[in-house]
């Protein structure tokens, strides 16, 4: 592609043709969409329950019929494994949606009425930072009776404050830029601003800080699932596998292994695709590197 | 300073108001309680009890009456542990959350450390490659999954440690390694990063040109200004270490504060719940202060401000 077509492109094109470039970011991006087609369709086309049990068959190791073998209960671990990355990955998505819109709304307001307000409102933020937040969460989901959409809301709650600075942030610089005092000079109202000047700016800091709150929220989830607070057996995710595997893995090493790898390819996945869009978006942080 | 000091001691104070208020609504929450859950105990005692802990009182009443007992140090004693104070139990869970958090913390500056350096002095090269590759995989590796393969090959393959419990001398390294090891990726990574940017700018050139060893550019000039990102992230670690530390206890088995937490949490022990979430508030605000004063202490642009 040559350098004069180069300029004629969108902000948002040219960002992932350099997202795309680093052959590290395509593989993310490609692993997490395959991971997801197959966390969605597999549990729905494979033969097997994900909490039906096999009493009889126990636990097997891989076979022609059970890919990943069964768990002790007689369980096809494939199928728990692609169940319970549903559920994973369902948390993970809505929690950061919910700290994103949080993070958003706080940050944008903040921003933009500034001054007594916007230092008041940022004090809160650096005292909400300093809250055992995991302690809280914790009695939340002893209190809440353990419902799988309280978690994420929960989760989501305790996630939106970096999102919040890293909004407020851009907001303060952006709100003195010509283009909006352009817009506010030719009769624009301050809706329209937000919504057709502000918020598309923001976008990119906040989909950049999005794709790295989704590992940390999945983390939290399965720490929760794995001290036994968060999803409830016989449901499956992938903290509860590992739970469950790291209670038989002195027998049954692969109960596991299996889930563990999978959870930490997608955290890897995820990761690089973070600070692959990080780069992407904002070219300095490249060069620094 | 002295400003500085006092805002943030006026903050800390809010955050603990804060922590005690919102602890105590969320345990009001919890169904049944210690008292109502027990069994065999007969209405009148339970009466009894409730008085005796003033159970019976309003919310607002009995809210006012746990901060007054955190201000004057009058600490009220656990539901559960009858006749412990809430004081003594954590006296007994701290030193083993401690021990194990401070020793991961220092493995994973040991290790961290030094393979960020190693990765930035060498940029692009094999050495480069290889650490920032082994700081990805461990940044992706969960706690429970780690603490796990680590418990089965010291403990159960090696048997060097014990794979459970809190009474060896020994009992802390697995534990510890774990936390070390997911920690070390993180402050590796944020090494590498600032150490480069740091041995870019201007005043390692002159530090260079005014004929200072490589030693003493990287060790004496660089390093110090590049540690600021790491301890930074201390801050933050510190309670991410609290977090992991719930997790590796339940995986060792230890009796440290997590496990009394949980326990705490789940019975429906609420002084013992209020008195864990505010120690560790505590915690965090005093790390924090410490981790600023420090900033200010190693980098000459940083003023402490109110």
């Amino acid at each position: 592609m040559s350098e004069s077509n180069h300029q004629s492109l969108s902000p948002m094109r040219a960002a992932w043709q350099r997202l795309m470039r680093q052959r590290m970011n395509a593989w993310a991006l490609w692993f997490l969409v395959a991971l997801v087609i197959l966390c969605g369709v597999g549990p729905e086309i494979s033969p097997y329950d994900q909490a039906e049990q096999d009493l009889e068959l126990r636990a097997t190791n891989p076979s022609m019929s059970h890919w990943l073998g069964t768990d002790p209960l007689g369980r096809d671990m494939l199928t728990r494994i692609l169940h319970g990355g549903r559920v994973s990955l369902e948390v993970g998505l809505l929690a950061t949606g919910v700290a994103a819109v949080i993070g958003v709304i706080y940050g944008m307001m903040s921003g933009l009425v500034g001054g007594r307000i916007d230092s008041a409102l940022m004090r809160i933020v650096d005292i909400l930072y300093a809250f055992p937040f995991i302690n809280f969460v914790i009695l939340l989901m002893v209190i809440v009776g353990r419902e799988f959409w309280l978690i994420f809301v929960a989760i989501g709650a305790v996630e939106w404050l970096t999102m919040a600075r890293v909004v407020r942030g851009q907001v303060l610089a952006l709100k003195n830029l010509e283009f909006v005092t352009a817009a506010r000079a030719s009769g624009a109202g301050f809706w329209h601003i937000v919504w057709r000047h502000l918020l598309p700016n923001v976008m990119g800091p906040v989909i950049i800080y999005a794709s790295l709150t989704v590992p940390g929220v999945m983390l939290l989830e399965a720490a929760l699932s794995f001290l036994g607070l968060g999803i409830q057996p016989p449901d499956a995710s992938w903290g509860v596998l590992i739970r469950e595997g790291a209670n038989s893995m002195e027998t049954y090493p692969w109960m596991l292994l299996y889930p563990g790898i999978f959870f930490s390819a997608t955290l890897l996945a995820l990761n690089l695709l973070g600070d692959g869009l990080r780069d992407a978006f904002d070219p300095k942080s490249m060069s620094q590197q | 300073m002295i400003r500085f000091l006092l805002s943030r001691f006026v903050q800390g104070v809010v955050v603990i108001l804060a922590v005690i208020t919102i602890t105590f609504t969320l345990s009001q929450m919890v169904p049944g309680g210690a008292i109502r859950n027990e069994r065999n105990v007969s209405e009148e005692t339970k009466k009894a009890q409730e008085e005796y802990y003033g159970l019976n009182k309003p919310w607002i009443v009995r809210l006012g009456l746990t901060i007054k007992h955190y201000a004057t140090f009058n600490l009220p004693d656990s539901y559960h542990y009858k006749g412990r104070g809430v004081d003594e139990i954590i006296a007994s869970g701290f030193p083993v959350s401690a021990a194990v958090g401070v020793a991961g913390l220092t493995i994973a500056l040991l290790i961290g450390v030094p393979l960020g350096a190693i990765a930035a002095l060498r940029p692009n090269t094999l050495e480069d490659r290889g650490s920032t590759l082994a700081a990805t995989l461990g940044i992706c590796t969960p706690s429970m999954v780690l603490g796990p393969l680590i418990a089965m090959l010291f403990g159960l393959k090696l048997r060097w440690f014990n794979v459970a419990g809190w009474f060896d001398s020994s009992d802390w390294v697995l534990p510890a390694l774990t936390l070390g090891i997911i920690y070390s990726a993180y402050i590796a990574r944020l090494t590498r990063g600032s150490l480069r940017e740091t041995l870019a700018q201007e005043f390692i050139r002159t530090a260079r040109a005014k004929g200072a060893s490589e030693t003493s550019v990287v060790f004496l000039h660089a390093m110090k200004l590049a540690s600021l990102p790491v301890l930074n992230f201390l801050g933050p670690a510190a309670a991410g270490l609290l977090t992991g530390s719930f997790i590796v206890e339940t995986i060792f088995q230890l009796p440290g504060l997590g496990q009394f937490f949980i326990a705490a949490a789940t019975n429906g022990d609420h002084q013992l719940t209020i008195a864990i979430s505010t120690f560790y508030a505590a915690l965090i605000v005093g790390f924090n202060l410490f981790v600023d004063i420090l900033q200010a202490l190693l980098n000459p642009r940083i003023r402490l401000q109110a």
